[in-house]
């Protein structure tokens, strides 16, 4: 782990999203302790806890396999924190009936773990660590067991119980999906450094490097240098053609000439046969493929210097008729387009992330 | 393609050799099954004459020859008063020994395997050690090894020896049966606020009790029928097997049965309470 220097506010959805190997779980480990951090602090409410065992910090975890107690029923499973935590019977009682209520297992508390479906167990694991009401819940990629459909439906579900008790939910997953549809804010992580952090909106249209762009979604990426820059707009070249980027806030400052990226995102290029009116946003190309792919059709490009692009059309857009090695123009809007700085040697991008690093021979 | 043809003639739905007639298998099935029996018949033939004999009348000291069924020596099973002296002793030193040698081994087995600690593949290796070396070595340097520690021998020497043998066999048997155990149980009954003695007697205990179980009777049984090592350091002292053995000069009363079945008895019934125990957890678990 490297820089990870963030604040997570009381009762927010907070996911930590990176592949496998990123530091998302030891991250996740050091905040509920089972991992004491080589350098910095650990604050929960603004108290130091990095040297406190995981057993007297008020954070509880949802593992990866639940973790269930395989010997106790499900009244038990749950009861085990607050009697930990010498809590009075009576309270244990009304507190574990609450909660079982509120995850909706009342009538399966006799049962023991291996005979509840992989949806309930999940819900009991929820329910054992949300009962000690701690300052935060830290879910260790909690839907990764469960099938498709079962995931979805506990997308929802764990939205819900977490509004219903307000509780701060830490989040670990290496689904992007996932993570841009339940999470307040995101961390992007890669190889033990924090990339960006934001709202789902901010990180996907406004991507602070080439590896969160390639990771959340997918994007074109035009390999430039900067020719001019001025307060409103930057003009870089595109496959020896001028193209300009509009200036946003949050832009990273890449000097004049310095190598930089332009990233486009696939459903925002449109595809026209002759050259827009405001050609400083598009490139010309040559059509190289075409798929169907359900909700857009995927067309794929290059430009006249061999860098791929794609673009994503829906029904509702105008696609021409096209085939393959037709000349078209692939236009954008202004405001589509983001310029991000070259990737730091030994921080590689995202593997399966669309990017052109070179230019292919192909076309 | 040629090749392909080829192939495809010589398929079918039976493929080449032999195929034995139904009789056949059917004999041979029946030759597994008895074949079968006799090898149980083997391993448990001589615990049958055990039981036997404890019911039998010998004429003269040695009860070696089957002459007639009789109660008589298990109406008056105490009647050998060195004999019952001897069983309790061992009695005695079995129960401790196996107790000490079961809450020390379970302990190991779960260092060895809940932590990766430097030393660790030593300790797994070495662990075998007291198994293999042939028990009348073992015995005759623990004797040396008490000389010069001018220790008196008896009670505690036994003692001593008995759970430095059943030390190793715990230790294996709970090693066994901790493959597989899922540590993050333990993570999250820490998450959950248990610290570490309340979660080894919450969760990591109540999960390896079957083969903590198994462990202590293994133990105890190894001690009360211990004979080689026992000889060597208990000085004064007479266990069973020793008082046995010196009886069998004289005389072998039915009682040495009626005393040994006893045990078998408690042994077994131990045995069939924790694993009945073992299948009502497990219908339980689903």
């Amino acid at each position: 782990m490297h820089d990870a220097n963030f604040a997570i506010e009381r009762g927010e959805f907070f996911a930590m999203l990176g592949p496998s190997g990123c530091g998302k779980t030891t991250t996740l480990r050091m905040i509920a302790g089972f991992e004491t951090p080589t350098e910095g602090v650990i604050r929960l409410e603004g108290q130091d806890v990095s040297h406190v065992p995981p057993y007297r910090r008020n954070v509880n975890t949802v593992f990866q396999a639940y973790a269930l107690f395989p010997h106790m029923n499900v009244w038990d499973n749950v009861a085990f924190g607050p009697r930990s935590r010498k809590v009075r019977e009576a309270e244990t009682k009304k507190r574990v009936g609450e909660i079982l209520e509120i995850v909706r297992l009342t009538e399966f508390a006799k049962r023991k773990p291996a005979q509840l479906s992989g949806g309930q167990q999940q819900r009991v694991a929820l329910a054992r660590a949300l009962v000690n009401f701690p300052s935060a819940l830290l879910l260790d990629e909690p839907l990764g067991a469960l099938d498709l459909k079962l995931r979805q439906a506990m997308q929802i579900e764990l939205k819900r119980i977490q509004r219903e008790v307000g509780i701060t939910f830490i989040f670990v997953t290496h689904d992007q999906e996932e993570a841009l549809t339940m999470s307040d804010r995101i961390a992007v992580m890669s190889l033990g450094f924090v990339e960006q952090i934001g709202t789902p909106e901010d990180i996907y249209h406004h991507p602070a490097s080439v590896f969160v762009a390639g990771f959340i979604g997918s994007a074109n990426l035009f390999r430039t240098h900067i020719d001019r820059r001025s307060d409103t707009e930057t003009a870089v070249s595109i496959a020896g053609r001028p193209v300009v980027v509009p200036a946003t806030d949050g832009d990273a400052v890449i000097a004049v000439g310095a190598p930089a990226i332009v990233m486009v995102r696939p459903e925002r290029v449109r595809v026209v046969m002759a050259e827009p009116q405001n050609s400083s946003t598009g490139v010309p190309c040559t059509v190289t493929d075409l798929v169907f792919q359900g909700p857009v059709v995927r067309v794929a490009l290059a430009t006249a210097d061999g860098q791929e692009v794609v673009a994503h059309i829906g029904a509702d857009d105008q696609l021409p008729l096209l085939r393959p090695g037709d000349n078209v123009w692939a236009g954008w809007e202004g405001d589509a387009a983001r310029l991000l700085p070259e990737p730091e040697p030994g921080r590689a991008p995202a593997e399966d992330s669309m990017i052109q690093p070179t230019p292919s021979p192909s076309t | 393609m040629t090749t392909l043809s080829a192939r495809h003639e010589a398929g079918g739905a039976v493929t080449g050799g032999f195929t034995p007639p139904v009789w056949a298998r059917k004999l041979g099935t029946y030759l597994l099954n008895v074949w079968a029996s006799v090898v149980l018949l083997y391993l448990f033939a001589p615990i049958f004459v055990i039981i036997a004999f404890s019911f039998n009348k010998p004429k003269g000291r040695f009860n070696y020859l089957w002459q007639r069924f009789t109660l008589d020596n298990w109406r008056h099973p105490f009647r050998y008063s060195d004999l019952v002296h001897a069983m309790e002793y061992s009695l005695r030193i079995a129960v401790i020994a196996a107790a000490v040698a079961t809450a020390m081994g379970a302990l190991m087995a779960i260092a060895l395997a809940r932590y990766r600690f430097r030393g660790n593949s030593i300790v797994n290796l070495l662990i075998v050690l007291p198994l293999t070396t042939p028990e009348i070595v073992l015995g005759s340097s623990l004797l040396t090894l008490f000389i010069s520690a001018n220790t008196p021998r008896g009670f505690t020497t036994i003692l001593i020896a008995h759970i430095m043998f059943c030390v190793s066999f715990v230790a294996l048997t709970v090693k066994a049966r901790l493959r597989g155990f899922d540590w993050t149980l333990e993570d999250a009954s820490m998450d959950l606020g248990a610290p570490p003695w309340r979660t080894f007697r919450k969760v990591t205990l109540p999960l390896i009790t079957p083969g903590i179980l198994a462990a202590f009777l293994l133990s105890f049984a190894l001690s009360i029928d211990d004979y080689i090592i026992t000889v060597f350091v208990s000085g004064n002292s007479v266990t069973f097997p020793i008082q046995v053995i010196n009886q069998a000069k004289v005389s072998v009363p039915p009682q040495i049965n009626v005393l040994a079945t006893m045990v078998l008895g408690v042994s077994v019934t131990v045995m069939a309470i924790g694993s009945l125990l073992g299948a009502r957890r497990a219908a339980r678990l689903g």
